[in-house]
């Protein structure tokens, strides 16, 4: 009765949502936040692999995931802000040059 | 399927797909919001109460509370421009996630996985210390990993957030003198600004002062105020 299937299905579909957000979305915020529905998307199937293994792993390695992404807005958001601060705009756009 | 997953994956979809059209980024945030806490009870669900309470503590609670700050700072350019820069992007974009979506589905439907073993065995003594038991024995290189991770992330983030004064701040002299100059050369008002709301309608912080043949003092309101477009229209 209990599959993993639907949990793998809603998985891949925020992680394709996410995706497409990352490829939409021109506000370098909202992208960054598309990157974190796509790593929310892959806690889900681990967690959901956990459940059907019988094990803890999953279940542990979402844990480190969600260690890694803390960690990785912190700069994310530092070096939005750092753009912000030398072109006053937070469009993905914007940051066409590596100078400045 | 259970009664969690029937109720909560249709608003996780449909909130994550409201972050995709959204113009602003405020409301996306807050639709990220619905999503990670959606998440959370699934989690619960799926027999993991650690990750339930570390979901709704990290991410609702930090990473997007996170997001909200740098969204306060950078607060001016928040809605995304409709000009494509690039011609057909939007619809390869679309075409391209709903190709990914497709393929990632098929390719779950496809697997024949069994029925979940479940964890009842495995979190006979808690889920909390059987989880703490791994950490610390098997992953606990990883665990030591992630503290020197952490460490870099903050001290980066303040090596970012750092930013050295180029010249010395204006003191109160220098500050009148450029005043006085400004008078001279552009005939600016020397004396103090009004204060927004001035004989308008409301007293809003956001509401330019009215000058007496009644047009709007612009320069009345907060600089950070003026460039958002929130002002046109607004008496």
């Amino acid at each position: 009765m209990s599959t993993v299937t639907p949990y793998l299905v809603l998985s891949a579909v925020l992680f394709a949502i996410g995706c497409t957000g990352v490829l939409i979305r021109r506000n370098a915020i909202v992208v960054f936040m598309c990157v974190e529905l796509m790593l929310n998307a892959g806690n889900l199937a681990l967690v959901a692999f956990s459940r059907l293994h019988g094990n803890l792993d999953g279940q542990i390695t979402a844990f480190f995931v969600m260690v890694v992404a803390a960690a990785e807005v912190v700069i994310g958001l530092a070096i939005i802000m750092t753009i912000f601060r030398t072109r006053r705009s937070a469009s993905v756009d914007e940051a066409n040059a590596l100078r400045w | 399927m259970t009664a969690t997953y029937v109720v909560t994956a249709p608003l996780m979809i449909l909130a994550a797909l409201g972050i995709l059209v959204v113009r602003r980024a405020v409301h996306a945030a807050l639709l990220l919001a619905v999503v990670m806490i959606n998440l959370a009870f699934v989690y619960a669900s799926l027999d993991a109460p650690f990750l339930f309470a570390v979901q709704i503590v990290v991410y609702t609670g930090a990473v997007l509370m996170l997001f909200l700050f740098v969204l306060m700072l950078v607060g001016v350019d928040v809605s995304d421009s409709v000009v494509e820069t690039i011609k057909g992007h939007r619809i390869g974009s679309l075409f391209a996630g709903l190709l990914l979506g497709v393929l990632l589905v098929v390719m779950v439907g496809q697997l024949s996985l069994g029925t979940m073993k479940g964890l009842a065995s495995v979190n006979a003594q808690g889920n909390l210390q059987a989880l703490a038991q791994q950490l610390f024995s098997r992953y606990v290189v990883a665990f030591e990993a992630t503290s020197a991770l952490l460490i870099t992330a903050a001290v980066g983030a303040m090596v970012l957030a750092h930013r050295e004064r180029a010249e010395p701040r204006p003191g109160q002299a220098e500050l009148a003198r450029r005043r006085v100059r400004a008078y001279g050369e552009t005939g600016r008002h020397l004396g103090p600004l009004p204060p927004p709301g001035t004989l308008a309608r409301h007293n809003a912080v956001g509401t330019p002062a009215l000058l007496p043949d009644g047009s709007p003092a612009k320069e009345s309101v907060p600089s950070t105020l003026q460039s958002t477009h929130e002002l046109e229209g607004k008496q």
